[in-house]
C-alpha cells in the first residue's frame, strides 16, 4: 500500500514537470531565439541553444519599440490609477451604502465589460476625434479609463462587501459621515484591493490592441500595435522578432513574478463573484 | 429627564439626516461613472445600430435609411458565413479544451503537491501575456516550415501538419457558400488559445476544488467510492456552479477573440481562420463599409449577450439573495 502510494506520488510528480514543461515551451523558444546573433540563425537550428549568447537581437527589437514604450507606459499608469480610483468610489458607494436599485446600477456597470468592443468602436472613433482625442495618449487614456471601470468597481464592491458592516456602523455612530468613513476608515483598509484592480487594469491596458490599432497611428502607437507591426514585416528577422516579443511581455511578467497572488485575485474577481 | 429625551430626539433627527445625505452622496458618486457609461456603452451601441441602419458605406458618411439591408448583405456573403462557422467551432472547442486541461491541472495540483505555488504560477503566466505576443510567438512556434515540424521530423513523421496554413475542412459539408466542418487551421489557433487562458481554468476549479467540504469526500470514501467514482459523483456535481462560471467567462473572451488572430494568422486562405471581430474591423476601417461593419458589430454583440445577460442576473439575484 505504501509502496503503490509512493508511485503514484511519483507520477503525479512526473505529470506536472512534463505539463510545466510544455507550458513553458514558448518561453524556451523565445529566450534561445531572442539570444542568437542575426548571423547565428538558421532555421534548422531553431530549438538548439545558442553557442554564443548576443544581446543584437534584443538591442535591434529595442531600436524599434524603445519609444512605443514609452506610449505604453504613458499610457497604463494613468489609465490604470484613473479607474482604480474610480472603482474604489463606486465599489464602495455599491457595497456599503445600498439603496433601492444598487443591483441595477451594478448590473449596468458590469455589462460593459462583456460588450465587444467593436461595438462601440464607430462612434468612439468619431467622438475621439470630434473632441480632438483621435490618435493621442490622452484618448486613448480616456477610453481604457472609462472602459476599465466594470471591472475595477467589481474587484472593490467584492473587496469591501468582506469589510464587515459593524466597521461602517461604528463610524457612523460617532457622526462621520459618507466621505470621513471612505476616507478615514475604508480607504486605510483598501491597499489590498488597490493592488489587486492595479495590477490587473496595467495588465489589461498594457495588453490591449484592440483600442491601440483602432484608434493611434505612428508614433503614437503602444508596443502591442509596434510589435504585430514589426512580426508582420517582411524585412525583420524573426530573431528580432521574437526579441520584441520578449520585450514587450517584460513588464507585466514581472509584475505577475512578483505580485502573482493578486494578478490572480484579480483573475477570479473577474468571475463576478467574490 | 425630560432634557434628555429632547436631546436625544435631536440627536436621532440629525442622525436621520445626516444617513439621507450621505444615501444622496452614494448615489451621487455612481453618477460620473453612469454618465460616462452611458454615453460609452449603451449610447454608442445605440448608435452603431443606427449606422448599421444607413447606407454609410463609403468614406463619406451617409445616414440614409437602408433598413436591414447592410444585415441580408453581411450574412450573404463568404467570409461572414466562413465568420459563423469559425466562431462557433473555435469557442465550442476552446472552452472544451480550456474546461479539460484546466480540471485535470487543478485536480493534479490539488493533490497537496510541493512547490504548488511554482506549479501554479508556470500554469497561469500565459494569462499576463498580450494575446499578439501569443499569437506572435505560436505562429513561429507552429509555422509549417520551421518550428513543431521540425522537432516531428525528427521523430520519424513523413506527412507532416501545415498547421494554420492548412485549408482543410473536416468533415466539408456543403452549406450554402460554404464548407461546413472544422477548419484544421483553427486547430493550430486553439492549440495557443488554450495554452493562453486553460490558466483561468485551473485557477477558478482550484478554488472551487477548495470549497468542497471534507465532509462530503469523507462521507463518500467511507461508503467505498474510488477515485473515479468520487470525481464523476461528488466532485464535479459540486463544480456545477463553478464550471457554469468558467464557461461564461470563456465564451465571452472567445467571442470577442481579435488579437490573437490578427498577430497569428489573419483571415487566412479562404478565411479558415477569420472571426467576426477581425471581419467588423477590416469592413469598417480598411474597407471603409462603415455601415456593414455595424451591422457585424451588432450580430457579435448579440450573440454575447445572449450568454451574459442571462447570468449576469441570475449571479447578481443570488448575490442579493445571501
Amino acid at each position: 500500500m505504501m509502496a503503490l502510494r509512493r508511485i503514484n506520488r511519483s507520477l503525479l510528480y512526473v505529470v506536472l514537470i512534463i505539463l510545466a514543461c510544455l507550458y513553458l515551451v514558448p518561453v524556451y523558444v523565445v529566450a534561445v531565439t531572442s539570444l542568437k546573433a542575426n548571423s547565428a540563425i538558421s532555421l534548422a537550428e531553431m530549438w538548439n541553444l545558442p553557442s554564443s549568447l548576443s544581446l543584437s537581437s534584443i538591442s535591434a527589437a529595442w531600436a524599434q519599440l524603445g519609444p512605443n514604450f514609452m506610449n505604453s507606459f504613458e499610457l497604463a499608469v494613468p489609465a490604470t490609477l484613473l479607474s482604480a480610483l474610480i472603482g474604489a468610489l463606486n465599489g464602495y458607494a455599491l457595497s456599503k451604502w445600498k439603496f433601492k436599485g444598487t443591483n441595477v446600477i451594478f448590473f449596468l456597470i458590469l455589462f460593459g465589460m462583456f460588450i465587444p468592443y467593436q461595438s462601440v468602436l464607430i462612434p468612439l472613433l468619431r467622438v475621439l476625434d470630434m473632441i480632438g482625442l483621435y490618435n493621442t495618449i490622452a484618448g486613448l487614456i480616456l477610453v481604457h479609463t472609462v472602459y476599465g471601470i466594470p471591472i475595477t468597481t467589481l474587484i472593490f464592491r467584492n473587496f469591501y462587501v468582506a469589510i464587515p458592516d459593524e466597521i461602517i456602523e461604528s463610524g457612523k455612530i460617532d457622526g462621520t459621515g459618507y466621505w470621513g468613513i471612505f476616507r478615514h476608515i475604508v480607504l486605510p483598509l483598501s491597499i489590498p484591493g488597490f493592488v489587486v484592480a492595479g495590477i490587473w487594469q496595467f495588465t489589461q491596458v498594457w495588453n490591449n490592441f484592440l483600442f491601440a490599432v483602432a484608434l493611434t497611428n505612428p508614433p503614437y502607437q503602444p508596443v502591442t500595435v509596434a510589435l504585430v507591426n514589426i512580426a508582420g514585416s517582411q524585412t525583420v528577422q524573426w530573431n528580432v522578432q521574437m526579441a520584441s516579443a520578449l520585450l514587450v511581455s517584460l513588464p507585466t511578467l514581472i509584475v505577475y513574478i512578483f505580485l502573482g497572488k493578486y494578478f490572480v485575485r484579480g483573475l477570479l474577481a473577474g468571475s463576478v463573484k467574490g | 429627564m425630560k432634557g434628555w429625551t429632547h436631546a436625544s430626539q435631536g440627536a436621532r433627527m440629525s442622525v436621520r439626516r445626516r444617513f439621507s445625505w450621505d444615501q444622496f452622496s452614494a448615489v451621487a458618486t455612481l453618477i460620473p461613472s453612469l454618465i460616462l457609461l452611458g454615453v460609452f456603452v449603451y449610447g454608442f451601441i445605440v448608435w452603431t445600430g443606427y449606422v448599421s441602419l444607413t447606407n454609410w458605406n463609403s468614406f463619406i458618411p451617409n445616414f440614409s435609411f437602408a433598413g436591414l439591408q447592410n444585415y441580408i448583405n453581411v450574412f450573404g456573403t463568404f467570409r461572414f458565413q466562413s465568420d459563423l462557422r469559425n466562431i462557433v467551432v473555435f469557442t465550442a472547442l476552446f472552452i472544451i479544451g480550456c474546461l479539460i486541461v484546466g480540471m485535470g491541472l487543478a485536480l493534479l495540483i490539488d493533490q497537496r503537491v510541493r512547490a504548488e505555488g511554482l506549479f501554479r504560477s508556470i500554469f497561469i503566466f500565459p494569462m499576463a501575456i498580450s494575446f499578439v505576443v501569443t499569437g506572435v510567438i505560436w505562429s513561429w512556434i507552429l509555422n509549417p516550415g520551421t518550428g513543431v515540424n521540425l522537432v516531428l521530423k525528427a521523430f520519424g513523421w513523413k506527412t507532416l501538419p501545415s498547421w494554420f496554413l492548412s485549408t482543410t475542412i473536416v468533415p466539408n459539408i456543403t452549406l450554402g457558400q460554404i464548407q461546413v466542418g472544422i477548419p484544421l487551421a483553427l486547430l493550430a489557433v486553439l492549440i495557443a488559445a488554450v495554452w493562453q487562458m486553460s490558466g483561468f481554468a485551473m485557477a477558478v476549479y482550484l478554488a472551487g476544488l477548495r470549497g468542497i467540504s471534507d465532509d462530503i469526500k469523507e462521507a463518500a470514501r467511507i461508503d467505498g467510492a474510488g477515485a473515479v467514482r468520487m470525481f464523476w459523483s461528488i466532485i464535479l456535481p459540486q463544480l456545477k456552479s463553478t464550471t457554469t462560471t468558467i464557461v461564461i467567462i470563456l465564451s465571452a473572451a472567445s467571442l470577442k477573440v481579435f488579437g490573437l488572430i490578427y498577430a497569428m494568422t489573419g483571415p487566412g486562405q479562404e478565411f479558415v481562420t477569420d472571426m467576426p471581430s477581425l471581419n467588423m474591423f477590416q469592413t469598417t476601417f480598411q474597407g471603409d463599409q462603415f455601415a456593414q461593419g455595424a451591422a457585424i458589430a451588432i450580430v457579435l454583440l448579440l450573440l454575447l449577450a445572449v450568454f451574459i445577460i442571462p447570468y449576469l442576473i441570475s449571479t447578481l439575484r443570488q448575490d442579493s439573495s445571501s
